[in-house]
């Protein structure tokens, strides 16, 4: 177990809902453990003073990569719609919104 | 002559072009290797039987039968990375490697194996079921390029691709006795690699010999006008650098990497190939990092946000498995589609990321690790300042029993102690066969500077002519 | 208009860059419109796996007139980060957009737009814009709620869109509707943009009203529909404080069909959008010599272009400002001028009665099938005394709305003034023995000499030559007093 409880079985619900994973409520369980003892191990890097340290983002320093406003011909209408497990008419077709 | 199936690729080539073998030797000869031994080791999740029938150019790679890892996309044959939730997807495109494999005359014989979404060391979060080792069945290949490796060590396909996050060519590579390389990020395009942490990874070989990655490399590397973040390099032709030689080269043992929990005779492996490189001219010196110990907690924090994004876009609208239903509401079908689709160390990386970004733990999280990762690389810049490469081992220790560590998530990242400092720097590194553990295999692990490819071909080549351990094939 | 102090609006308007030829990170076509559904897809717009972004290098040098025509602060740095969330419209669970972190700011900053509320100047301050991708369109059998389904058109998704956001510095849903007027002319004099495409142009509105909490307003498509929206949510708020009750913080979605906002998400809902900066991306430096460039190549600007009109045409400011207001109509006007050099009734013409024509058809000029060509010749007509115009009035229906040219439609339908006296004194004779009574005090009261001449143009649609008419009616009362 971990030390200190970094996130509570309420948060973890909460980062399924924003993740959009649905958990078991065994999963919740197991998962607030695991996420205590991994969290845990990454405060490992509070003992590194980055106090003057600037982020890396890329570590290949690359600016203004662009392409040319030019079109390309675009995928046939059953090609895109080749691996949809469910489709309409030409359209995808995805679940309600209301 | 060698049987045709123990010619490395680069001799394989030659001897197709000079008509020594045909095509349909070729072809036969693997896929019929395939028949023969993947039941025991489940290195593909889908093999291209109609390869036999695709034309090809004469290029560098003419009729060589190149396996894919299964998170790189082919047109026409499934990918699936080892997902439940790709299950059944097929690109409609290849991906900028593929395409230019095909170019050199290559052919793809199949897809492999993996850890899930690449998120493993093992093989074992394959939703298909693992990927056993060549050399002990019993043992994982190594991850989550496990079948590329394998199918490479047990002569099922010539030379394979796998990609390396945190370790993921070069692990199952130290494992089943092959070379696995990671390149210079930014040096291969990633166009089609099914993003894991897209700031970290690349596309690398996995082959027989040294001589065969510099060849798979040369094929595969340059700028890509589809990858923002691809550049060329100073030059493509690292077979010109393979040379027995390394008097005058520099190279630093960095101490951290032989710390707790290496298995002290991969350690003495590891020293051997060390003292052998000294024998024909190498100097060396011991150097400590100080940052080293910080990579692990940086790369998986850096690695579980990036994938928290890139892995929102399975819903099951466009591609793959859908849990919908008529009349049901989205957020329900949604979160339905990806509990079921998504295996648990996918899950726990995904909610992990999400944690690691969300409003209140960005800071502390996410932006200290992107820090430390600043501090990583420094600690590299200015060790490459002072040598040309750096030596270490690849892996702390042999592969490990199936089932061993999968129970436990945070013992499974501590065998990548030794592996994601390297895709937090950004710099290449090659792993090459150095010695035996039990009968399993033990990598030497190459680092260079930033685009200096050549010069760790160059150190890799000179170990393993001076060596035999590329030689040995596994008992299957 | 009723005076809203208490009323605070802030928009934040989605553009989308219609002249660009291809998506913002792929090379699709961009013209969607009209197309069947999915037929401009690729890897990278469907969202497909192991798909990369490369931004369209126009889109960026848009984007930068757009800022310095909005008087913004052009950033030196820009960067794209993901913004997390998951919708059906979205192809990857994430749009790729602008934040400022890392050590990038949003394209533009800190700009603003004059505009003309009742002949009063007001500057509505720019916070920011931005570069993002737009989502797909969502298709719903009948009634939204009532759909089993969502069909989803991954055309539109991907394509440019240019993400403008004002401070709360708007206190009507009437000057709402002006600032998108005038933001929509000053980004088609830029030529980037087209308003009149169908949904190029859309908005979410925050508005809060002393005494409640700020709610936002989704889906507003156009800027007609803003001024309704606004003007519901006002009504709606305004009833709940009447009433003592909260107005709570909240997210609603304005349904056209219904004229009526409702809940979308409440305030725990809310995302936590997770921005971090797009790995697959590199950072955008803006240089100085860029901006020069551009700066180098923007067209005149509304304000710009109506001072020129005061200025060159002699207008009223009213005029020129109307004018200005629309590129398409300033252009047109101008074009016009060229052909009949007399800015003041040209500029009569289109604001009054052609506006007149559109409004009685709700149109906008974009539907306009008139040519200046055409509105040149029915003024030269009425010149030359070929048509009244009362005629003239009549034709322009049919000039505005089919384009015919006047002189066509002239001909087609004997709209030709009458001048034939023989013809015009036998219906002044049957006149007159028709009204009796009016002709007996036409004799002493003028009015009633005006009621017969309405009785001919009556008999003649109008086209009798009202001069000769009055002339000829006169002259027969004259007869008839020196016979009685
Ligand atoms: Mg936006
Ligand atoms: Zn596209």
């Amino acid at each position: 177990m971990a030390s200190r409880k970094l996130v509570s079985l309420e948060q973890t619900e909460h980062l399924s809902w924003l993740a959009k994973v649905e958990l078991s409520e065994e999963e919740k369980r197991v998962f607030t453990e695991q996420l205590n003892r991994i969290l845990e191990f990454f405060r490992k890097l509070d003992e590194v003073d980055t106090s003057n340290v600037q982020p890396t983002y890329h570590v290949v320093e690359l600016t203004n990569v662009f392409r040319e406003d030019e079109p390309a011909s675009p995928l046939p209408q059953e090609e895109a719609l080749r691996n949809a497990a469910h489709k309409k008419n030409g359209y995808f077709v995805a679940p309600k919104i209301v | 002559m060698k049987r045709l199936l123990e010619l490395t690729l680069f001799e394989l080539v030659d001897a197709l072009r000079r008509g020594n073998v045909s095509r349909e030797d070729v072809v036969d000869a693997y896929l019929s290797r395939i028949k023969e031994v993947d039941s025991k080791l489940h290195a593909y999740l889908a093999v291209n039987e109609e390869m036999r029938s695709n034309s090809s150019s004469e290029g560098l790679l003419f009729n060589a039968p190149i396996a894919i890892k299964d998170n790189i996309s082919t047109r026409g044959l499934p990918t699936t990375c080892a997902s439940k939730i790709l299950e059944g997807y097929i690109p409609p495109y290849d991906a900028t490697t593929v395409a230019r494999i095909k170019a050199e005359g290559g052919l793809i014989i199949g897809k492999t194996n993996m850890d899930e979404f690449a998120m493993g060391s093992s093989t074992e979060n394959s939703a298909y079921g693992p990927t056993y080792n060549p050399w002990n069945l019993e043992c994982v290949p190594g991850g989550s390029s496990g079948g590329s490796a394998a199918a490479v060590a047990a002569r099922e396909a010539v030379a394979s691709l796998g990609s390396d996050t945190g370790g993921s060519v070069r692990c199952p590579a130290a494992f089943c006795g092959v070379v696995g390389v990671k390149p210079t990020y930014g040096l291969v395009s990633r166009y089609g690699l099914v993003a894991y942490a897209n700031s970290l990874e690349q596309i690398g070989p996995i082959t027989r010999d040294v001589r065969d990655a510099a060849l798979l490399l040369s094929v595969i590397c340059g700028r890509d006008p589809n990858d923002s973040t691809s550049v060329d390099p100073p030059s493509k032709d690292y077979l010109s650098a393979l040379v027995v030689d390394v008097k005058g080269l520099k190279a630093g043992i960095p101490k951290e990497f032989f710390g707790e929990g290496t298995d002290p005779r991969v350690a003495e492996a590891v020293w051997r190939a060390i003292k052998l490189l000294e024998s024909h001219g190498m100097e060396y010196e011991e150097v400590s990092f100080p940052h080293l110990p910080y990579s692990l907690p940086a790369y998986y924090i850096i690695a579980m946000s990036e994938a928290s994004s890139n892995l929102a876009r399975y819903d099951g609208v466009r591609y793959g498995f859908s849990a919908f239903e008529e009349g049901e509401e989205w957020v329900k079908v949604f979160s339905k589609t990806r509990a079921l689709g998504f295996g648990a160390e996918v899950k726990r990386r995904i909610i992990l990321g999400t944690f690691a970004l969300s409003a209140g733990y960005y800071d502390q999280y996410y932006l200290k690790a992107l820090k430390v990762r600043t501090l990583i690389k420094g600690d590299f810049d200015c060790a490459f300042k002072k040598f040309d490469v750096l030596l270490a081992p690849t892996m702390p220790l042999p592969a490990f029993k199936i089932g061993e560590r999968i129970e436990d998530p945070l013992a499974m990242y501590m065998v990548d102690i030794d592996t994601v400092p390297i895709n937090l720097a950004g710099i290449p590194a090659i792993s090459v066969p150095c010695g035996f553990v039990d009968g399993l295999p033990v990598g030497l692990q190459i680092m260079a500077a930033p685009f200096h490819e050549h010069v760790m071909f160059r150190v890799a080549y000179t170990y393993e002519q001076c060596s035999s351990y590329h030689n040995l094939k596994p008992p299957i | 208009m009723q005076q809203q102090q208490d009323v605070v609006i802030g928009l934040e308007v989605h553009v989308q860059l219609t002249s660009l030829k291809t998506k913002l990170f792929c090379s699709c076509p961009s013209d969607y419109r009209g197309k069947p559904p999915n037929t401009h897809t690729c890897p990278v717009c469907l969202g497909l796996p192991g798909s990369l972004p490369v931004v369209n290098k126009k889109a960026i040098e848009f984007a930068v007139m757009a800022a310095l025509a909005l008087n913004c602060q052009v950033s030196e740095r820009a960067v794209f980060f993901r913004k997390n969330y998951f919708y059906v419209d979205m192809s990857k669970n994430f749009q790729i957009s602008m934040y400022d972190r890392a050590g990038g700011t949003p394209i533009g900053r800190g700009g603003y737009v004059d505009i003309d509320v009742d002949g009063t100047r007001k500057r509505v301050r720019i916070s920011r814009i931005q570069l993002e991708e737009d989502p797909a369109r969502l298709v719903h059998l009948g009634p939204i709620e009532l759909s089993p389904y969502t069909l989803v058109d991954y055309n539109r998704a991907g394509i440019a869109l240019l993400e403008i956001v004002t401070e709360p510095d708007l206190s009507s849903p009437k000057e709402a509707r002006i600032f998108l007027q005038k933001l929509r002319s000053i980004l088609e004099h830029c030529g980037i943009f087209d308003g009149s495409l169908e949904g190029s142009m859309r908005c979410d509105a925050n508005i809060s009203l002393a005494g409640g909490a700020r709610v936002e307003i989704k889906n507003i498509t156009s800027f007609k529909e803003v001024e309704r929206a606004l003007s519901f949510e006002i009504a709606r708020q305004r009833e709940l404080l009447k009433r003592g009750q909260q107005v709570r913080r909240e997210t609603r979605h304005w349904d056209e069909d219904r004229r009526m906002t409702f809940t979308l998400r409440v305030k725990e809902e809310e995302h936590d959008y997770r921005y971090f900066p797009e790995p697959d991306l590199v950072p955008i430096v803006i240089t100085e010599d860029f901006i020069e460039r551009v700066r180098s190549m923007m067209p005149e600007l509304p304000d710009h272009r109506a001072e020129r009109f005061m200025r060159e045409y002699g207008l009223p400011e009213y005029d020129a400002r109307v004018l200005t207001s629309e590129k398409a109509l300033a252009d047109f006007f101008e074009a016009c001028v060229k052909l009949y050099p007399s800015p003041k009734k040209v500029s009569n013409w289109l604001m009054t009665d052609t506006m007149r024509v559109l409004n009685e058809y709700n149109l906008d000029w974009s539907s306009i099938k008139m040519e200046p060509e055409h509105l040149a010749e029915l003024l030269k007509l009425m010149d030359d005394g070929v048509i009244s115009i009362k005629i003239a009035k009549l034709l322009i229906f049919d000039v505005v709305l089919k384009g015919i040219p006047p002189s066509k439609l002239v001909e087609e339908k004997g709209m030709k003034r009458i001048v034939d006296e023989n013809y015009l004194s036998q219906l002044i004779e049957k006149i007159f023995r028709e009204f009796p009574k009016a002709v007996q005090d036409a004799l002493k009261d003028e009015k009633a000499v005006h009621f017969l001449v309405g009785q001919v143009m009556r008999h003649t649609k109008g086209r009798a030559d009202p001069a000769l008419t009055n002339e000829l009616i006169r002259r027969k009362l004259n007869e008839l007093q020196r016979s009685s």
